[in-house]
C-alpha cells in the first residue's frame, strides 16, 4: 500500500481548482469509446450523439477517445466514432491496452486528459466504464456524476448540469462540477438515443503516445469466459418487453410474464424488488440501476413504478401498465393504465393476442 | 501470519421505504430503518469466508454520523473482529471524492497497526448508487483494483496472489493479481450468514472505536466534506408528471377478456406501428 | 459456555420494554430478545398512549417522549352508509389540567422506550427469535433461540411476545389463541401538511383529535374504526373479529377502502398521501380469554396475556401497566431474596386483580359475547339513530310531536318493544 495519497498531485490540483481564466483553458467534449474484444459497446455511439449536442451548444469540438491494440478493430473504432458525429478521435495504440485492465487504461486516459484538457468527459456506465471513470476521476481529483439520465449546459456558469436519480431512486437531482475539470459523467446504455450514422463523415485521427510497459502492470488477464447464450438477456435492445413486479404475488406467477413475452417475440424482465428477491436474474432487472430499455412496447404487470423504475422505461414508445392500484405511480406515466388483477389480465391478453396471431405456442 | 482485511461499510436508509413529502418534496426519513448497505454485506461475507478458510482479522470501517455505529455492530455480529467509525463534522456534505480521501486515510492509519492485505468495498450503495468510492480508495492507496467480482477463484496469502472472475459485458474476465488489492463484489455472489448467538452477544456488547478526522490520520481537512467535494448538488426535485395522462381502462368490474379486448382495440387504433410490430 | 442473566424479556414492544427497563434500573442483569429487526418493527397500533401509564414507568417524561398530539377532542361516531350520529368531548375540565392521552407513532415510541431500557443497562439483541423455553422439570430456566449456540439461561423469563405468543403456546403455558378471541385491524397513515390538519380539525399547536367509529362501516361484523391526528399525518384504521372476517369473506382492506370514501371521513383525508399500510391482530377476548399469567420461573404481560380493554381501546396502556407490575413483582421477590416460584409469582396476579387492569377487564367481560350475539348494536341501531337525528333536524313543516312518533315507530318496527327492552338490558349488563 502506498504511503501517501496517490491521487491528485498538488500542482495539477491547484491548476484545476482555479477561477475563470484557468478553467477557460479546458475546452472540448470528450467521449470514451469503449472498445473491448474487437467490438465497440453501442453506448459509446449514444454518448457521441449526446456529446454532439453539448459540444454544439458550447461551440467546441467533440472528440472520441479510443484505446486498444494496434489492429484493424481499433482503426475501425476510430472511423466509426467519426461517422457517429465526432470531429476528432484521440487514439492510443498499444499492446498493453489489448484488453481492459484498470491500471494501464487509467494511466493512458488520465495522461490524455491532462495533455488535451477537455472540459467534459463522458463514459458509458458499463462495468468497464464505471471502473475506469472512478479511477480516472480520483486520479485527476475531479468530479464524477454517475448514471446520469439527462445532460444539459448551464449557460450562466458554462458548466455541465448532470441529472440523476437520488435517494435510492425516489427523487432526481442535478449536479454540477463547478470548479474542477474535466467534468466527468457516466451514462447507462439506452438512456440516450442512438444518433444517426453518417457513412460519409470523416475527421481528424490524432495519434497519442503513452509510455506503458507490460512489466509495470501487476494485474494479468488469464482468460475470458463468455456467458452461455441460453439465458442471455437482450433486454436493452429489445423492441417488446414484458415485465413483472411484486404485484404478481409469487415467483411462480412469473410464467405469465414469460409466456406473453415469448408470444410477442420480446424479452421479459422484472422490477428491482423481484430481481433482488431472485424471481428473475439480476441481468433482467429493469430500472435505473438495472437495465434501461427503450422498446416500442413495454408491458408492466404488478409494478408500482417508483422513480428508479420509471427512469429505466421512460424511453419506451408505448407503456401498458397493469396494476390493481389505480393510484400506483406507474398509472400516471403509462400510456394505457389497466386497473385490474395482473394474474387475470396477463393470461387474457396472451389468449387474445394468440388468437389474433393465429399461432399455437407450445404450452 | 494472519491476514488483515478491511471491509468498508455504509449505513444507509432502507431506500425501498423512503417516502417523499407530498408538499415540500423533501425526503421523509422518519420511521425508515437504517440498514447496512446490502452490497456491503456481500463483500463482508466474502471476507468472512476468507477468514474461515485462511484465518484473518477483519476490521470493518465506516464514515458516518454516530448512529452508523449500529451498522458496524451488525457487521461484528456476523463475525468482524474490530469496528472503527470515523465521524466528524468536517465530513458533512462529502461527495465520493472526499469520501474516498477520508476512508483511505483511515485505512492507512489502520494499516500502521497491522499492514492491510485486502480491502473490500460494496459494489455501490443503495442511496447513492455511484460505485465510485471503491475505485477511489484503490487509487489513493495504490491497491490493485478489482471491481464487479463475481467470484474469488483462488487466493494464496503466502504467495500474495489472487485470481478472480470479474464481470464484463457478455462474459467474465479471469484476472490474476497481487496483494494488496481492493475488491468489490457482485450481488448474488453469496448470502450473508446467519450469525450464532455468541457473535450476537459480542456485537451487542461491542462499542465501535470512534475516530475524529485527526485520529483517522486525515491531514488536509480541506479535502473532506463539502469543501473537498468537486460535485455540487444544485437541485433536488420530483420528476415532472408526464405530459399526457394515461388512458385508464378499468378492468375491476368486467371480465378480464372484455377489458383486454377494449385495450387492444384502443392500442391498435392509436398505434398502428405497434400492431405491425406484434404481427410480424 | 452459555450465558446467564437475572431475567430474560422476550419481546421489545411496550410491555417488554417497560419490564426490562424497570428491572435493569433496579440493578438486575437483563437480556431482551426481539425477533424483529428493531424494537417495535413487528408492532402496529392506532395509536394512542396514556401519559399516566408511561409516567408511572418513567416519571415526568412527557416532554421528551415522542408524542404526536395531545388529545383535546374525542369524537364517538355511530355510522351508517352516508351519515353519522355521535358525541364530542372537547376541552379540559380544570384550567391547568395536563392531557391524559397523546397520539403517537408506534415505531417512534417503541424505539424511544427501548433506548431508555438500553441506557438503563438492558442488553438488547434483535433479529433473534425465541423458539422455545428451556425447562428443568416444570421450572423454566431459560430460552432457546433460532440461532446456533442459542440457549440462554435466566432466573426468570418474562414473556412479552405479543398477541400470537407462539413461545408460550409451544411451551404449553397457554392455549393457542382462538379466532374468536382476536380481531384483525388494518390501518393507513395519511400524510398531510400540518396546517391542513389543524384547519380541518380546528386545533392548533400540538393539540389533537381522536375519532372512534362504530356502525355499518363494519358491515355487521363486530369491530370498530378509528381516526387519530398526528403532527403531519392521520392514522386511519378499521378492524373486526377474525371469526367474522372468515364468515363474511370480506377483506379488511375492503372495509378500509370503503371507510375512506364514507362522506364523514373522505373530506378529512382529502389530498393526503398514503404512505404506510399495516395490519395486526388485537386480542379481543377480554377477561375470559386471559390465560394463566405466571408459573415456575415465568410471567406473561402485554398482548401476550390478552390484556386489552376492547371497549375503551386500551392496549398499550395495559401493556405498559402489566409490564410494570411484572417487573415490580420480580424486583420485590429479588429484594426479599425469594425464588421465582409459581407460588411466589402469584403476587403478580394479585396485583393485577387489585388494579384497574383486571377490574376494568372484569367489568366488560361479557361485552365480546354480547356483541357477538347481538349484531343489531352495530347495524340496526346506527341506522335508527342516524335516521332519528335526521328526522329531528329536518325542517319540513312537520311538527315535532309527529316526528317523535315517527321515530318511535321506526324503532319499534325494527326492533319490536320486546327487542328494545332486551337490548337495553343487555347493554346495561355489558357495561355494568
Amino acid at each position: 500500500m502506498s504511503g501517501d495519497d496517490q491521487a491528485a498531485a498538488p500542482s495539477a490540483a491547484a491548476a484545476r481548482r482555479a477561477g475563470g481564466a484557468d478553467l477557460g483553458a479546458w475546452r472540448g467534449v470528450w467521449v470514451y469509446v469503449e472498445l473491448e474484444r474487437g467490438r465497440v459497446h453501442p453506448v459509446s455511439w449514444e454518448l457521441l450523439g449526446e456529446g454532439r449536442k453539448l459540444a454544439d451548444h458550447l461551440g467546441v469540438p467533440l472528440s472520441g477517445v479510443v484505446m486498444g491494440p494496434d489492429d484493424a478493430a481499433t482503426a475501425q473504432a476510430c472511423d466509426e466514432a467519426l461517422r457517429h458525429g465526432a470531429d476528432a478521435v484521440h487514439v492510443v495504440r498499444d499492446p498493453v491496452l489489448a484488453h481492459y485492465r484498470t491500471d494501464p487504461y487509467t494511466r493512458a486516459l488520465t495522461e490524455l486528459v491532462e495533455r488535451n484538457r477537455p472540459e467534459i468527459l463522458l463514459l458509458g456506465a458499463t462495468t468497464l466504464g464505471r471502473d475506469l471513470a472512478g479511477a480516472v476521476a480520483t486520479t485527476l481529483g475531479t468530479g464524477l456524476t454517475a448514471d446520469c439520465t439527462e445532460l444539459r449546459i448551464d449557460d450562466e456558469t458554462r458548466s455541465l448540469a448532470a441529472t440523476r436519480p437520488t435517494f435510492g431512486g425516489t427523487l432526481l437531482c442535478t449536479i454540477h462540477t463547478l470548479e474542477y475539470r474535466p467534468q466527468m459523467a457516466t451514462i447507462r446504455p439506452r438512456v440516450m438515443a442512438m444518433p444517426k450514422r453518417d457513412p460519409q463523415r470523416t475527421g481528424r485521427v490524432i495519434e497519442e503516445q503513452v509510455a506503458l510497459a507490460e512489466d509495470d502492470v501487476v494485474t494479468k488477464i488469464l482468460s475470458y469466459i463468455p456467458d452461455a447464450d441460453a439465458d442471455k438477456a437482450q433486454l436493452a435492445y429489445a423492441d417488446v418487453v414484458v415485465a413483472g413486479g411484486r404485484g404478481l404475488g409469487k415467483p411462480e406467477n412469473f410464467r405469465l410474464v414469460r409466456e406473453l413475452a415469448e408470444l410477442l417475440g420480446g424479452e421479459y424482465g422484472g422490477s428491482r424488488p423481484v430481481a433482488q428477491a431472485g424471481w428473475v436474474g439480476a441481468d433482467r432487472q429493469i430500472g435505473q440501476t438495472g437495465k434501461t430499455i427503450r422498446p416500442k412496447l413495454y408491458i408492466a404487470a404488478g409494478i408500482s413504478g417508483a422513480i428508479q423504475h420509471r427512469v429505466g422505461v421512460e424511453g419506451a414508445d408505448v407503456i401498458i401498465a397493469i396494476n390493481s392500484d389505480p393510484n400506483a405511480p406507474i398509472m400516471d406515466f403509462a400510456t394505457y393504465a389497466v386497473v385490474g388483477d395482473a394474474l387475470q389480465i396477463l393470461p387474457a391478453l396472451t389468449e387474445a393476442l394468440r388468437e389474433r396471431l393465429g399461432r399455437r405456442v407450445a404450452a | 501470519m494472519v491476514m488483515h482485511i478491511v471491509v468498508c461499510v455504509k449505513q444507509v436508509p432502507d431506500s425501498s421505504q423512503i417516502r417523499v413529502h407530498p408538499v415540500t418534496n423533501t425526503i421523509m426519513r422518519q420511521g425508515v430503518p437504517a440498514v447496512v448497505n446490502p452490497y456491503d454485506l456481500v463483500s463482508l461475507e466474502e471476507a468472512l469466508r476468507i477468514k474461515d478458510r485462511f484465518g484473518a482479522r477483519i476490521t470493518v470501517l465506516s464514515m458516518g454520523p454516530k448512529m452508523a455505529a449500529e451498522a458496524l455492530k451488525k457487521c461484528v455480529s456476523f463475525g468482524a473482529d474490530d469496528a472503527i467509525l470515523i465521524t466528524d463534522r468536517v465530513f458533512a456534505g462529502s461527495d465520493t471524492l472526499a469520501t474516498s480521501y477520508a476512508l483511505s486515510s483511515a485505512i492507512r492509519t489502520i494499516g500502521a497497526g497491522q499492514p492491510v492485505d485486502m480491502v473490500f468495498c460494496g459494489k455501490q450503495t443503495i442511496d447513492g448508487d455511484t460505485a465510485q468510492v471503491g475505485p477511489g480508495v484503490a487509487r489513493r492507496l495504490g491497491l490493485q483494483q478489482l471491481t464487479y467480482v463475481s467470484r474469488i477463484e483462488h487466493l494464496d496469502p503466502e504467495a500474495r496472489e489472487i485470481v478472480v472472475h470479474r464481470r464484463a459485458e457478455g462474459g467474465v474476465q479471469v484476472l490474476k493479481t497481487k496483494l494488496p488489492c481492493l475488491v468489490t463484489m457482485m450481488e448474488g455472489a453469496n448470502t450473508i450468514r446467519f450469525a450464532d448467538m455468541d457473535a450476537m452477544f459480542r456485537a451487542a456488547r461491542c462499542q465501535p472505536i470512534e475516530w475524529d478526522h485527526k485520529a483517522a490520520g486525515i491531514g488536509e481537512v480541506a479535502r473532506c466534506g463539502l469543501k473537498g467535494s468537486p460535485t455540487v448538488v444544485k437541485k433536488v426535485f420530483a420528476p415532472p408528471p408526464r405530459a399526457n395522462k394515461a388512458e385508464v381502462i378499468d378492468a375491476r368490474d368486467k371480465p378480464a377478456r372484455e377489458a383486454v379486448d377494449a385495450l387492444l382495440a384502443k392500442l391498435f387504433a392509436k398505434h398502428p406501428q405497434i400492431e405491425e410490430e406484434i404481427d410480424r | 459456555m452459555a450465558e446467564k442473566f437475572d431475567a430474560i424479556v422476550v419481546g421489545a414492544g411496550p410491555s417488554g420494554n417497560t419490564a426490562a427497563y424497570l428491572m435493569a434500573k433496579a440493578g438486575m442483569k437483563v437480556l431482551q430478545l426481539e425477533r424483529g429487526e428493531y424494537p417495535g418493527s413487528k408492532n402496529v397500533q392506532g395509536a394512542i398512549m396514556y401519559a399516566d401509564a408511561l409516567e408511572a414507568v418513567i416519571p415526568n417524561c412527557r416532554r421528551q417522549a415522542p408524542f404526536e398530539r395531545a388529545v383535546l377532542e374525542q369524537r364517538m361516531w355511530l355510522m351508517d352508509e352516508r351519515s353519522h350520529v355521535g358525541s364530542h368531548f372537547r376541552g379540559t375540565v380544570d384550567a391547568d389540567e395536563q392531557p391524559t392521552r397523546y397520539t403517537v407513532i408506534r415505531a417512534n415510541m417503541d424505539k424511544w422506550l427501548s433506548g431508555k431500557a438500553q441506557d438503563a443497562g438492558v442488553l438488547l439483541i434483535c433479529e433473534t427469535t425465541v423458539v422455545d423455553l428451556l425447562k428443568k422439570g416444570e421450572r423454566v430456566v431459560g430460552v432457546r433461540t433460532d440461532r446456533a449456540r442459542g440457549d440462554v439461561f435466566a432466573d426468570v423469563v418474562v414473556l412479552a411476545d405479543g398477541v400470537n405468543s407462539l413461545v408460550a403456546t409451544k411451551a404449553g403455558l397457554r392455549p393457542r389463541v382462538k379466532a374468536q378471541d382476536v380481531a384483525l385491524a388494518v390501518k393507513e397513515m395519511h400524510f398531510l401538511p400540518r396546517h391542513t390538519i389543524e384547519e380541518r380539525f380546528n386545533i392548533s399547536g400540538n393539540d389533537g383529535v381522536v375519532v372512534e367509529m362504530l356502525g355499518k362501516i363494519t358491515k355487521g361484523m363486530v369491530g370498530t374504526g378509528f381516526l387519530y391526528t398526528n403532527r403531519e399525518s392521520i392514522s386511519l384504521g378499521i378492524g373486526c373479529m377474525v371469526e367474522d372476517f372468515k364468515a363474511s369473506g370480506v377483506s379488511p382492506y375492503q372495509l378500509l377502502e370503503e371507510l375512506k370514501s364514507h362522506p364523514s371521513v373522505r373530506p378529512l383525508i382529502a389530498g393526503s398521501e398514503v404512505k404506510e399500510y399495516s395490519a395486526h391482530l388485537i386480542p379481543e377476548g377480554g377477561y375470559n380469554a386471559i390465560p394463566t399469567v405466571h408459573g415456575d420461573g415465568w410471567l406473561i404481560c402485554g398482548d401476550s396475556g390478552g390484556f386489552v380493554n376492547s371497549v375503551h381501546r386500551e392496549g398499550s396502556n395495559l401493556a405498559m401497566t402489566t409490564g410494570r407490575m411484572a417487573a415490580e413483582t420480580i424486583i420485590g421477590l429479588r429484594d426479599k431474596g425469594r425464588d421465582y416460584t409459581a407460588a411466589n409469582l402469584k403476587s403478580y396476579r394479585r396485583a393485577l386483580e387489585q388494579s384497574f387492569v383486571m377490574k376494568d377487564l372484569k367489568k366488560y367481560r361479557d361485552v365480546p359475547e354480547i356483541l357477538h350475539g347481538n349484531r343489531q348494536f352495530l347495524t340496526t341501531y346506527p341506522e335508527l339513530l342516524t335516521r332519528a337525528a335526521h328526522t329531528m333536524l329536518k325542517v319540513d313543516g312537520v311538527d315535532k310531536l309527529t316526528k317523535e312518533k315517527e321515530i318511535k315507530r321506526d324503532f319499534v318496527a325494527r326492533r319490536s318493544r320486546f327487542g328494545l327492552f332486551g337490548d337495553a338490558i343487555k347493554l346495561m349488563r355489558a357495561l355494568r
